[in-house]
């Protein structure tokens, strides 16, 4: 039997809304993931606890706030130092192209505006999983 | 992720307290992959010293909430604390939204807390099918209290009772009359009853028809346990010093009688027989091969009644010559016919 994608759907930073984090968890448990939904509020340092302890395949960080060019690539750095550098990280919420570079620079694996395609985000995280664990 | 390390290097990195080992080896246990069993294997002996507290109860009564003031009230005393938060899978997809990380208070670091969001993948009961031996991995990674949450459905979470010491049955005002809580057939499984909000209008009424219901359970003798009602308010911290006093009351009941024992044996028994089962019935079906498919044929059709269908299986000489040799060769899932 084929194990299910485990996912952690993280809120860093003092977004006050979660909606868009909820749809995501659903549609990643619609497409038979297990996600670990942590809340709002985190900080990058508990982020990344709980990407260790819950042992995921994948981080997926919602960042509504504009502080995404500061949390997201203390994350990636602090995900090193936890040793999963092999963990794939997507990013959503409203991120200005022009920071895209700079986060995929920074080790996420694709970034995901508003209304982009729940389909296609489900679609790249699995094959991306799949990748990683054929490289791994 | 490709496993690089040997179930060997895995055992020794997770009781040197490096979590993110203790973490894969859940993962290939929760899998019932190769790795996991060799893991469980060599960790079996290394076990048998955590205290397991169960906590279980309909949704919304605060389990989360009252498990995150327990961590901290164990952390307090100076305990290493692992947990197991079990979430129901959807039906249809299999995944799950595993939820109850949100309530762990705070974003503070602590080496002594170990926290594991786990599906019931399917599983009935409130729990999941590798609860059990996941409970093993954290005792012999060296947790001294492991707290497992239920799904909490609120009916039937009667497995957790099979791997906790002490279950503490939530409650809350407002959640439905005495009736509802002997349908829910909870009242037998509690070593403790917690009614949390208890700052909420009726919560003095719902302990005390708690106490009656209790009372009129079926008693043993004369020094049995008998489950007290703590009131808590989980989200403030209020009474919760009681009820770690209560649970303490209850592992002391438990040493003096030699419950424990008693218990552990029988948690034991029932895990062998359920191996015995599945292991049996792996080696069954790759010794009849085609005859199984037979017969799951015949039932399916109708010619036979399931009871037949089985007796005829157990009655083939080729099949049990079969099982015999397939039996000892171990390993395997029962397979889909």
């Amino acid at each position: 039997m084929d194990r299910p994608i485990r996912v952690l759907v993280a809120k860093p930073g003092m977004d006050a809304h979660d909606r868009g984090a909820k749809v995501i968890a659903r549609a990643f448990r619609d497409a038979g993931m297990e996600v670990i939904y942590t809340g709002l509020r985190q900080t990058p340092q508990a982020i990344v606890d709980a990407a260790v302890d819950e042992d995921v395949d994948v981080v997926g960080l919602s960042i509504l706030s504009g502080a995404h060019n500061t949390l997201v690539p203390r994350i990636m750095d602090l995900l090193r130092q936890a040793g999963l550098d092999d963990v794939v990280v997507v990013v959503g919420g409203i991120i200005p192209d022009d920071d895209i570079p700079a986060l995929k620079a920074a080790g996420v694996a694709e970034v995901f505006g508003p209304g982009s395609d729940l389909d296609r985000i489900v679609e790249f995280v699995r094959q991306a999983v799949r990748e990683r664990q054929r490289i791994g | 992720m490709a496993v690089t390390v040997t179930p060997q290097q895995l055992i020794e990195a997770l009781r040197a307290g490096d979590r993110r080992a203790l973490a894969r080896a859940i993962t290939l246990v929760e899998n019932r992959e190769p790795a996991g069993e060799a893991i469980l294997q060599s960790l079996y002996p290394l076990t048998g010293n955590a205290f397991i507290v169960g906590v279980t109860g309909a949704p919304g009564v605060g389990k989360s909430t009252l498990v995150s003031a327990l961590i901290d009230a164990y952390r307090q005393r100076g305990a290493r604390v692992g947990v197991i938060a079990v979430d129901p899978s959807s039906p249809f997809s299999g995944g799950a939204i595993l939820g109850d990380r949100i309530r762990l208070a705070g974003s503070r670091r602590d080496e002594g807390v170990y926290f594991r969001s786990l599906s019931n993948r399917g599983q009935v009961g409130g729990l999941s099918r590798a609860t059990g031996d996941i409970i093993h991995v954290l005792d012999a990674a060296g947790f001294d209290v492991i707290i497992v949450e239920t799904v909490g459905a609120g009916q039937s979470e009667v497995e957790i009772m099979r791997y906790a010491h002490t279950v503490l049955v939530l409650t809350a005002p407002g959640l439905g009359d005495d009736v509802q809580a002997s349908k829910a057939g909870i009242l037998e499984i509690g070593d403790i009853f917690v009614v949390n909000k208890a700052d909420r209008e009726g919560a003095d009424r719902t302990a005390s028809e708690l106490r009656h219901m209790i009372s009129l359970a079926p008693q043993g003798d004369g020094d049995a346990w008998k489950p007290p009602v703590i009131l808590t308010v989980a989200s403030t911290g209020q009474g919760i010093d009681d009820l770690v006093a209560a649970i303490e009351q209850h592992r002391e009941y438990l040493k003096d009688r030699d419950t424990l024992a008693r218990r552990r044996r029988q948690l034991v028994e029932r895990h062998l027989g359920e191996l015995v089962s599945e292991r049996l019935l792996a080696a069954l079906q790759r010794a009849a091969g085609d005859r199984w498919r037979q017969a799951v044929d015949e039932v399916v059709a109708r010619r036979r009644s399931p009871a037949d269908a089985v007796r005829r299986l157990l009655s083939d000489v080729d099949v049990l010559a079969g099982l015999a040799r397939e039996a000892g060769s171990g390993g395997g899932d029962p397979v889909e016919a």
